[in-house]
C-alpha cells in the first residue's frame, strides 16, 4: 500500500492528469511475498472447506415443496422458510388483519427513508415521528376507527422487533441526554442521581432487567394495577438503551471545548440555549460511530425478549421450527432470521458511515 | 401515591402500555366484562400449546382453556393466550395478568402452598427412555451397561443416576449441553438410549427419526407428574368453574358422548346423561354458568379422549399412547367425578 502511494506521488508531474497507478499482476498480488502466499493458501483452504456448506445451502437444498417429508434429504430446507414465512414475519397476529403490521412496517421504512438526510432534521420531523408512532400503535392495537382490537399478546414477528428497537432508542434518547447532562452538571443531586441510574443499569445484564420488568414489577405494583407485558418489556429496553446512550453522549460532551460555553456565556446566551444550540449539536456529531454501535446493539438486543415470552421474530422462528410436520429445520430458520438482522444492522452502519462523511465534509468547509 | 404518579408518567411515556384495573371481586365478573378468558401459554410446545402457521393456538393445554371459554361464553374462540416463560408463568397468574395457567405445570406441594390452586390434572407425565427396537430392550431392567444420551442440568440427569444406582445397571450417561445435540447424538448412534419426558420423546420420535416404528419408549421409573391447570388463590367460584369444565370433558368420554353423537345423546334416557347435557337443569346454574355448558364444551371440542387424540395422540404427529391418561374404567388414572 505504501509503495503504491509513493509511486502515485512520484508520477504526478501534472496535477490535472489523473494519478497513474502501477498495477501488480494478479499472481504477484496473491503470491508476491511469503505472507501473501501463506494467506492465499489459507484462504483457499477455507473456501474449499466451505464447499459442503455451499452444497447444503444451495445445490442440495430444497427450495419448493408441498411435502414436508421431502425435506429430510440432507440439503437445506428452504421450502420450510417459504411455508412458514408468514408466521416468522407476523407471528401470532391474526392473518385477516395482517395488512396492519404490513402497513406499520411500510410506515417505519418510509419514515426512516424520509429522515435520512440531515437537511430535513428539525422540530417538524420530531412531531412527524411522534405522530407516526401513534398511528402505528393505533394500527397494531385497533379498537378505534372500526379496526378490530388486537391485544398485545397477539403481536409478533418482525413488526415487534422493529417497534421495540425503534421505540426503545427513540424514548431512550431524550432520557440519555438528560442523564449525560446530569452527570456533568454542577448540581450535586442531579449528578448523583444520573451516576446512580447509569451505573446501576449498566451494571445489570439486560436479561436481568427484562426479568425484573416482567416478573418483579407486576408483583411490586399496587394491587389493582397491571401494565401490559409488552409495555413492561419496552420500559426495560428503554432504560437500558438510555443508560448506554447517556455514556456515549457524555463522551461527546467531553469533547466539546469549554471555550464554546464560555464564549456563549460571554455573549449573554442563556445556559440551556447554549447547551441545546451550541454544545449538544457539536457533541452528537462527534459520537456518530458509537451511537451507531449502540443502535445496532439495541436492534439485536430486542431478540432477548424471547426469554420473557414476547413473540418477536426470533421466538416466532423457533416456534415455527418445532412443527412436527417438518424435520426440525432449526438451522434454516436461524439462518433466515440472522439474514434479516444482518440486513437491518448493515443498513444502519452503512447509513452512519455516509452521515459521518457528510458531517466531516461540512466541518472542513 | 408516588408509585401511582410514576405509573401515570410511565403511561404517558408509552401508548403501548395499557393499564387495566384488576377487580378484587370474582374472576368470573372480570372475565365476562373483558369478553374473553386469558390463559398462560407456553412459548411453543407442540401438542400442548403452540400457535399454528396462522397464529391460531392449538394443543391439549390450549384446548383446556378453550373449554372454560366455551363454558362461560359458549365460544371456544373467546380465549386469549399469553406466551410465558417457565419463570414468568406463576407470577403472571398471581398478579392477575392471566386467569388460568394451563401450561404443562406439574402439581407440587411448594407451588400449591405458595399462592396458586391446582384444578384437575389433564395429563400424567413420566420420564422415559427411548431405545431402538432392534436392540430388543423393552424395560429398564434390560438396560445393563447401556449408554444414555442425557441433557446436562435437567432433572432427567438425576433420574439416570437414581435408576442406575437402584437397579445396579451401570448406565453410562453421555452428557450434552443442549436438546438438539442430545437428540442428534442418539439418532446418530452415539448412545443406546435417550432419556427425557415421555411426551417429548414421542415428539422427537415422530419428527426426527427416519422411521418412527424403529424405536420404543418405556418409563424410566415408577414416578409420575400430574400436569395440572392452576388458578389464583382466593376465588373459589372460579376454581369450581375450571374444575368442572375439565370434568365435563372427562365425563363426556365416560358416558360415550362425542362431538359427533352429542345431538343424538340429547334424547338419551340415562338420567346422568340428561343432567350432564343440561336436559335436566341445575348443574350449570350451581356454578353460575349456562345449564348447557357441558353440552357446549363437548359440541365444540369433543370429549377428553377426542381432545387427546387430536393434539397428542393417535391423530396427531406426536402419536403418544394414552397410557396413564386413559379413563379409570380403561385402566388409566383419569377419574371423572360425579357430575350432578
Amino acid at each position: 500500500m505504501s509503495t503504491l502511494n509513493m509511486d502515485a506521488v512520484g508520477a504526478l508531474p501534472n496535477p490535472s492528469l489523473p494519478p497513474r497507478r502501477t498495477r501488480k499482476s494478479f499472481v504477484q498480488l496473491l503470491f508476491g511475498d511469503l505472507v501473501s502466499a501463506c494467506l492465499t493458501v489459507a484462504v483457499g483452504a477455507l473456501l474449499l472447506s466451505m464447499v459442503p456448506v455451499l452444497n447444503w445451502a444451495v445445490f442440495d437444498a430444497i427450495w419448493t415443496t408441498n411435502d414436508p417429508a421431502a425435506c429430510s434429504q440432507g440439503g437445506a430446507c428452504w421450502a420450510f422458510i417459504v411455508a412458514k414465512f408468514r408466521f416468522i414475519i407476523f407471528g401470532t397476529y391474526p392473518p385477516d388483519e395482517q395488512w396492519r403490521p404490513l402497513l406499520v412496517m411500510g410506515i417505519i421504512l418510509a419514515m426512516i427513508l424520509g429522515s435520512l438526510s440531515p437537511r430535513l432534521w428539525g422540530a417538524r420531523l420530531i412531531y412527524l415521528w411522534v405522530f407516526a408512532v401513534v398511528v402505528m400503535l393505533v394500527l397494531m392495537a385497533g379498537g378505534v376507527f372500526g379496526l378490530e382490537p388486537v391485544s398485545t399478546s397477539k403481536w409478533g414477528g418482525l413488526p415487534i422487533t422493529l417497534l421495540l428497537a425503534l421505540l426503545s432508542l427513540g424514548l431512550g434518547f431524550p432520557f440519555a441526554i438528560f442523564l449525560a447532562l446530569g452527570r456533568r452538571s454542577n448540581l450535586p443531586i442531579a449528578r448523583m442521581l444520573s451516576v446512580l441510574t447509569i451505573e446501576l443499569v449498566r451494571g445489570l445484564p439486560l436479561v436481568g432487567l427484562l426479568f425484573v420488568a416482567s416478573i418483579l414489577l407486576p408483583l411490586l405494583l399496587p394491587a389493582g394495577w397491571s401494565i401490559d407485558k409488552l409495555g413492561r418489556t419496552l420500559a426495560a429496553l428503554t432504560i437500558f438503551a438510555a443508560a448506554y446512550l447517556a455514556e456515549v453522549i457524555r463522551g461527546g460532551l467531553q469533547g466539546v471545548p469549554s471555550g464554546q460555553v464560555e464564549a456563549a456565556k460571554a455573549l449573554g446566551i442563556p445556559g440551556w440555549k447554549a447547551v441545546a444550540h451550541i454544545v449538544l449539536p457539536q457533541a452528537l456529531q462527534k459520537v456518530i460511530p458509537p451511537l451507531t454501535n449502540t443502535a445496532i446493539v439495541m436492534v439485536k438486543n430486542t431478540s432477548l425478549v424471547l426469554i420473557v415470552g414476547v413473540f418477536d421474530m426470533l421466538s416466532a422462528s423457533r416456534v415455527a421450527a418445532t412443527d412436527p410436520m417438518w424435520p426440525a429445520p432449526f438451522v434454516e430458520s436461524y439462518v433466515f432470521v440472522a439474514l434479516i438482522y444482518f440486513v437491518i444492522c448493515f443498513g444502519i452502519s452503512h447509513y452512519a458511515r455516509w452521515l459521518e462523511s457528510r458531517v466531516q465534509a461540512r466541518s472542513y468547509r | 401515591m408516588i408509585m401511582k404518579t410514576w405509573m401515570m408518567a410511565a403511561l404517558a411515556a408509552s401508548a403501548m402500555m395499557s393499564a387495566t384495573a384488576v377487580h378484587a371481586g370474582p374472576t368470573l365478573d372480570k372475565v365476562k366484562a373483558r369478553g374473553s378468558v386469558v390463559c398462560g401459554a407456553s412459548q411453543g410446545t407442540v401438542g400442548f400449546g403452540a400457535p399454528d402457521d396462522k397464529g391460531y393456538w392449538k394443543g391439549l393445554d390450549v384446548e383446556t382453556c378453550r373449554a372454560v371459554a366455551v363454558a362461560i361464553f359458549g365460544d371456544k374462540d373467546k380465549a386469549e393466550f399469553v406466551p410465558l416463560s417457565g419463570q414468568q408463568r406463576i407470577p403472571a397468574l398471581q398478579t392477575g395478568e392471566i386467569d388460568i395457567l394451563p401450561r404443562t405445570l406439574t402439581w407440587t406441594l411448594q407451588r400449591d402452598a405458595n399462592g396458586i390452586n391446582f384444578t384437575t390434572p389433564t395429563y400424567y407425565e413420566f420420564t422415559g427412555f427411548m431405545v431402538a427396537k432392534s436392540s430388543g430392550v423393552t424395560k429398564v431392567e434390560d438396560m445393563t451397561g447401556a449408554s444414555v444420551c442425557v441433557q446436562t442440568g435437567s432433572t432427567t440427569e438425576v433420574v439416570v443416576n437414581d435408576v442406575s444406582t437402584r437397579l445396579k445397571l451401570e448406565l453410562n450417561p453421555v452428557v450434552f449441553d443442549n436438546v438438539a445435540a442430545t437428540r442428534q447424538a442418539f439418532f446418530s448412534g452415539r448412545c443406546d438410549a435417550l432419556i427425557t419426558d415421555a411426551s417429548a420423546l414421542a415428539s422427537v420420535r415422530a419428527t426426527q427419526s427416519t422411521n418412527a416404528d424403529d424405536y420404543v419408549i418405556f418409563p424410566a421409573n415408577k414416578y409420575m407428574d400430574a400436569l395440572t391447570p392452576a388458578v389464583r388463590h382466593g376465588d373459589d367460584q372460579w376454581l369450581d368453574i375450571v374444575n368442572w369444565s375439565i370434568q365435563a370433558l372427562l365425563n363426556a368420554e365416560l358416558y360415550g358422548i362425542t362431538q359427533a353423537n352429542i345431538d343424538e345423546m340429547m334424547s338419551s334416557d340415562d338420567p346422568r346423561v340428561k343432567r350432564f347435557l343440561g336436559v335436566e337443569p341445575g348443574n350449570g346454574k350451581a356454578l353460575g354458568l349456562d345449564d348447557k355448558f357441558a353440552y357446549n364444551i363437548v359440541k365444540q371440542l369433543g370429549n377428553y379422549g377426542e381432545m387427546f387424540d387430536r393434539n397428542v395422540g393417535a391423530n396427531s404427529p406426536l402419536k403418544i399412547e394414552r397410557g396413564p391418561n386413559r379413563l379409570f374404567s380403561d385402566g388409566g388414572l383419569m377419574f371423572p367425578l360425579t357430575f350432578q
